[in-house]
């Protein structure tokens, strides 16, 4: 290609980075802002005097710190337990002869495309009667959340792990036995190493599900202000007339930070695995 | 199958032992939650029968016939069809666009490119919604200070509203496909591109007759994709235009069920809308395998 043309091109670039960029910009600078410059009528793309006021008002007085927390705990629990029931099913699925298996990967591609959305009232309604015997995993509690992002997270995960487990040779399996090695052996000291960047790219998407999910935490946690995530914290701040957009943006970019890190940090990992669960 | 022979020791008690967990998780959180929704659907359901202060009535499908009856559901169906054609279009014009510019630059303008959209595509929904309400503010907007507009509220009127909430749909969404489709075409042998050159082929014809066939299945795959997810949209339109908009005139169908549910108590109703959404997606859903198995595609 001309040069020119390269050069026109790499500044349509540059110019569509910033503008995708900007939102992020202004989030990030809205939070840094003195209380008075953020709800100026004349807003200035840069602030002289950056605060970290905002990030204490929303950690201190709607006690952000808490519902981080509460975000926190929920998306690792369910992440390693995810992981573990995926990778074990997909092994199964993957190496083990049985009865069934082809009608229950058709099975597990259409349960992916159910709209979990439309759950929301059955679950709601066993949630409230699981509550009544276990209420640590019942309404108003974290164990209610945990417990549908596991389920929400499964089916792709142990799809995505199917792949990556059939990418290790089978005469390894072989070798392995030969040398004496169990099945069970073989699984935990073989397979799970090997199919670990396939972990780490399934554990980011079962993170990022559970982190982002609005609609459940503000079903299930109706009454319990102290068992929210940040999700639904947000939203507290949003008042009509009268919003703290300084702590709001805070509040927004503490949420967004973790995912932030997560996506940088595995990005390639998370590519070529999307890439291995397409091609199956 | 092909390799299974080689396995001597398969057999089916391992794997049940092994499926067991995610079996037992699947199954009473997705399968029977599905069998419930279907019968919550046949039943009028309400704050009485939730508490029960009135007996259970049956009322096959008189949820159905109720809803298809309804004037608003009819609005919200079809603003949800009108909505998520757009968010899709949108997705991928935008990233298929970016995706082609991203193979023609540089690297060091490419890795800005997608870091760019790396921050777009991590931002959580909420946290999104609200950062673009803010830029978007009346009083207090960039927006409305750039433009001189300062003021006007931007989700006030319908179609503002419905075109905030998809600008914002886009910019979260089109990262996914500007990066797949882009290792789409890094993928394709440059050789091709090459002889088509020789055989005296204009780029645009170039582009037409070997490189869309080639992305076809890809280009599938992300339009499925976003079909499925723009169909659903809830927590955009939920932030944005607080719950729906002014009189609901900004529902979507998951919304919708959301506040005949959960706000208005009417379960029965809400559980319908959902077996009819669950329906149109399984549709989608039909069409997607069948085109995957055309594209050669194996379970």
């Amino acid at each position: 290609m001309r040069r020119p043309g390269r050069l026109i091109a790499e500044l349509v670039t540059v110019v569509v980075a910033a503008v995708v960029a900007f939102p992020l910009y202004w989030m990030v600078l809205t939070a840094l802002k003195p209380a008075d410059e953020v709800i100026s009528a004349d807003p200035r793309p840069w602030t002289l005097a950056p605060t970290l006021d905002s990030f204490t008002r929303a950690l201190t007085v709607q006690s952000f710190g808490r519902y981080f927390l509460n975000s926190l705990v929920v998306a690792l629990v369910v992440v390693v337990l995810s992981l573990l029931m995926s990778f074990l099913a997909a092994t199964a699925l993957t190496r083990f002869r049985f009865r069934g298996r082809t009608t229950m990967l058709i099975m597990l591609l259409v349960v992916q495309m159910v709209p979990v959305e439309a759950l929301t009232v059955p679950l709601f309604f066993m949630m409230r009667s699981v509550g009544d015997a276990v209420p640590l995993f019942g309404l108003n509690h974290l164990g209610s959340l945990v417990l549908v992002h596991l389920a929400f997270s499964m089916p792709f995960a142990i799809w995505m792990l199917r792949g990556f487990v059939a990418a290790v040779p089978v005469e390894l399996e072989e070798a392995a036995t030969l040398d004496g090695a169990s099945r069970f052996r073989f699984v935990w000291q073989v397979l799970f190493p090997l199919v670990a960047p396939g972990l780490v790219a399934t554990s980011v998407l079962a993170f990022i599900h559970a982190w982002n999910d609005f609609l459940f935490a503000k079903t299930f946690i109706i009454s319990a202000a102290e068992n929210q995530t940040l999700p639904l914290a947000l939203q507290v701040f949003v008042k009509p007339d009268q919003n703290d957009w300084g702590a709001i943006m805070a509040g927004s970019t503490l949420m967004t930070i973790p995912v932030l890190v997560f996506f940088v940090l595995v990005q390639r990992r998370l590519v070529s695995g999307l890439a291995g669960a397409v091609k199956g | 199958m092909a390799r299974g022979h080689r396995l001597p020791r398969g057999d089916g008690r391992a794997a049940l032992a092994y499926l067991t967990p995610a079996l037992l998780v699947l199954g009473g959180l997705m399968a029977y939650p599905i069998y419930q929704l279907v019968l919550i659907s046949l039943f009028d359901y309400g704050q009485e029968q939730v508490s029960g202060g009135a007996p259970l009535v049956f009322l096959g499908l008189g949820n159905y016939t109720e809803l298809l009856a309804d004037k608003q559901f009819w609005t919200v169906l079809w603003q949800t069809v009108g909505f998520a054609a757009t968010c899709v279009v949108g997705t991928l014009v935008v990233g298929a666009a970016l995706a082609v510019l991203a193979t023609r630059v540089r690297t060091w303008a490419r890795t800005l490119l997608f870091l760019a959209a790396l921050g777009a595509w991590a931002t959580p929904a909420v946290a999104g919604s609200t950062i673009w309400l803010f830029l978007f503010d009346a009083n207090f907007g960039l927006v409305n200070e750039v433009l001189g507009s300062t003021g006007f509220s931007w989700t006030f009127d319908r179609w503002t509203a419905f075109g905030l909430v998809a600008a914002q749909v886009v910019w979260c969404s089109f990262p996914f496909v500007m990066v797949t489709l882009y290792a789409g075409i890094k993928a394709i042998p440059q050789e091709v591109v090459e002889a088509a050159a020789l055989d005296g082929a204009s780029t645009v014809r170039t582009a037409r007759s070997v490189l869309l066939p080639l992305l076809r299945p890809l280009i599938l795959v992300v339009t499925i994709q976003s079909v499925i997810w723009d169909f659903k949209v809830f927590t955009q339109i939920y932030v944005m235009t607080s719950g729906g908009g002014i009189a609901g005139r900004n529902l979507v169908l998951n919304v919708y069920a959301y506040q005949q549910a959960f706000a208005a108590s009417e379960y029965g109703l809400g559980a319908t809308i959902g077996v009819v959404m669950t329906a149109l997606l399984l549709l989608i859903t039909i069409g997607y395998l069948r085109a995957l198995r055309k594209s050669g595609e194996e379970l």
